[in-house]
């Protein structure tokens, strides 16, 4: 047992503290992460999503220039893009992904600049790679109480607001004409992902912060349509990927090369991404079960209906089967529930 | 500043410019731009690979953005494509970020992979370059039509046999392509600020698709001349200058379109309401 425990965890693991900053501040991620996810992936906004962590990198990095932690940094800039974002027309479908694109170059830009500022002003050069990759044994150990309480903030708000904001995200139309205020509550979520993707770019670094935001709520939007379920599975998948991750990059010290080890953003993002191809599997499987029953149900259907007079016993009966399978497709095509029918 | 080393920076930013501007065009009016930004990304895993396994850097560019472009088609076509598409881009970043802690690269070279170094283009790279980039206008020029069709109004596209999958799958390798030759130039980070920023803009003073295209490219190559200067005169990364201008002449258009509008709009209710005082403020818009 104690064997296999040594193999599972390199020696130090429990005790460094490095390593419980890390699991500390990654489960808080995973958790916020969940619900602002599974708001995101309903309302088609990864790519804003996507852009909140590549705008982080402009604050994070101007932050290092001015010598804040860099959390601050990319709270500010997040803060600031999500505004912009709104003020661009993010919620007009047309030129949405446009108006993100520019909201986006623009930060990127600045992020060049200071990035490279920050290397020619300091004598050290990691922050490109420590900020766009993530450096999660590197946190420093005031972050994790910042960390819990900007999470809170998070999950307060999406709790509060669950109810308008997820009527808006599935129908605006309904919203709107319910009398919510469609507007205000698009903004509201905008600045709640954007705390939540900068929360997520502490640990995995900003460009790769969609993955941890994104991956386990689409998976969990795959495989249960309930939104609750669905934000609690989200949690589970970003949970299992954030320990797993940190984990396999403590042991990666005795995996070739061996004097470095493989950074833990690779392992997150790779093993949310086989968490989102796995999800596909039930769906997959339950779509060609359902496409050869119906390629049969139907056949002999229309059989049974030909067939007039001497057996209309069991025509009858095959064709009701033909008719049972018929009566399934809506349910694979759209899925059932609120959720199933806005994405049809 | 026109001298040796820096005529190839000038040729390759150019090429790279002109094929931004034809292929950025489509991207926009296809909606594509999280797309537009997810495979350079992608290329850029390749570049990090190719650097480890010591092969050149602009095969391990194409090989990973033409990959990721079939794995967002595919991925895209069954899940959500936003969905498929962000997490394509973060499979291949993450890959990237595993091949640069393996091969050490100096954090300088990581830096102007991502956000361009368009000093350091060697001579080699111009011929391939071109090649490259004369393959990527040359099929925007042949599918034209289905492309047009297939963007602006899918569903007659499909009911005149047009198959969207395949048109998607072909214009995203080309974007691929596109991408891959200008991350050298400009880094992977900030393409597709050139490829969405200058086409954008364009959209927004002319309606008319041919006069776009000259527009875009037009003013793509306005952008890196100017920022190729600047960055040569200040000694400031070159994307900043590309993201900055590009950005720039995306608010100017839509400023400009915006007015345009207005006046037209004010024109309209002039000939619908023939008292010369006709009330400015208030009314039928």
């Amino acid at each position: 047992m104690s064997a296999v425990l040594a193999s599972l965890f390199a020696s130090g693991f429990f005790s460094s503290e490095a390593v419980q900053i890390a699991l500390g501040v990654g489960v808080i991620v995973a958790i916020v992460a969940a619900p602002v996810g599974v708001l995101t992936v309903i309302r088609r906004q990864s790519f804003a999503g996507h852009a909140f962590g590549d705008i982080g990198t402009a604050g994070a990095s101007a932050s290092f220039l001015v010598g804040l932690t860099p959390l601050w940094g990319l709270l500010l800039a997040n803060l600031a893009g999500g505004a912009a974002m709104e003020g661009a027309g993010v919620e007009r479908a047309r030129s949405r992904d446009i108006a993100t694109g520019i909201v986006l170059g623009a930060a990127l830009s600045l992020a060049a600049l200071f990035l490279y500022l920050d290397m020619t002003s300091t004598s050290t050069t990691g922050q490109t790679v420590t900020i766009l990759f993530g450096s999660i044994f590197a946190i420093p150990t005031s972050t994790l109480p910042l960390a819990g309480g900007l999470g809170g903030v998070v999950l307060l708000v999406t709790l509060i607001f669950a109810r308008p904001l997820l009527l808006s995200s599935v129908s605006p139309e309904i919203a709107s004409a319910k009398g919510l205020p469609v507007r205000a509550l698009s903004l509201l979520f905008l600045l709640t992902l954007g705390l939540a993707a900068a929360l997520a770019a502490v640990t995995i670094g900003t460009i790769l912060s969609t993955a941890l935001l994104i991956g386990p709520a689409a998976s969990a939007l795959r495989l249960t349509k309930r939104p609750l379920s669905a934000v609690l599975l989200s949690a589970l998948i970003g949970i299992f990927a954030i320990v797993v991750g940190i984990v396999l990059a403590y042991d990666s010290y005795r995996w070739p090369p061996g004097d470095r080890t493989w950074p833990v953003s690779f392992f997150v993002v790779m093993l949310v991404f086989a968490a989102y191809l796995l999800s596909g599997v039930p769906d997959l499987v339950r779509r060609r079960r359902q496409d050869s029953w119906s390629a049969a149900g139907g056949a002999r259907s229309g059989a049974g209906q030909r067939s007039t007079g001497d057996d209309r016993s069991t025509g009858g009966q095959r064709s009701g089967a033909g008719q049972r399978a018929r009566g399934h497709e809506p349910h694979h095509r759209g899925g059932a529930g609120p959720l199933g029918e806005m994405e049809a | 500043m026109f001298e040796g080393f820096m005529v190839d920076a000038w040729i390759v930013g150019s090429i790279v410019a002109l094929v931004a501007g034809v292929v950025g065009f489509f991207a926009v009016l296809r909606g594509s731009a999280f797309a537009a930004h997810a495979l350079p990304n992608g290329a850029f895993a390749g570049a990090a690979a190719a650097s480890l396994i010591g092969v050149n850097v602009l095969l391990g560019l194409v090989v990973f953005a033409v990959g990721g472009a079939l794995g967002i088609g595919v991925l895209g076509r069954r899940g959500r494509h936003d969905v498929a598409t962000a997490l394509a881009l973060v499979a291949m970043l993450g890959l990237g970020a595993l091949f640069i802690s393996l091969s050490a690269a100096y954090a300088p070279q990581v830096y102007s992979l991502l956000f361009g170094e368009i000093l350091g283009i060697a001579a080699n790279e111009v011929l391939p370059t071109a090649a490259l980039g004369l393959a990527c206008v040359l099929v925007c020029i042949i599918i034209y039509r289905p492309l047009m069709l297939s963007s602006v109004l899918p569903e007659v596209g499909s009911s005149r046999g047009i198959s969207t999958f395949a048109i998607e799958l072909v214009f995203l390798v080309v974007l691929a392509i596109a991408t891959a030759m200008t991350v050298p130039v400009v880094g992977s980070l900030l393409i597709f600020t050139l490829m969405i920023g200058a086409p954008a803009a364009a959209r927004s003073l002319t309606d008319r698709p041919l006069a776009a295209v000259v527009l875009s490219s037009g003013l793509a190559l306005l952008i890196v001349w100017v920022s190729i200067a600047a960055s040569f005169q200040t000694d400031y990364p070159v994307g900043f200058f590309v993201g900055t201008l590009s950005a720039g002449s995306y608010v100017l258009g839509r400023l400009f379109s915006g007015f345009r509008g207005r006046r037209r709009r004010y024109l309209h209710r002039l000939a619908l309401d023939p008292s010369p005082g006709a009330p400015s403020s208030g009314g039928i818009c």
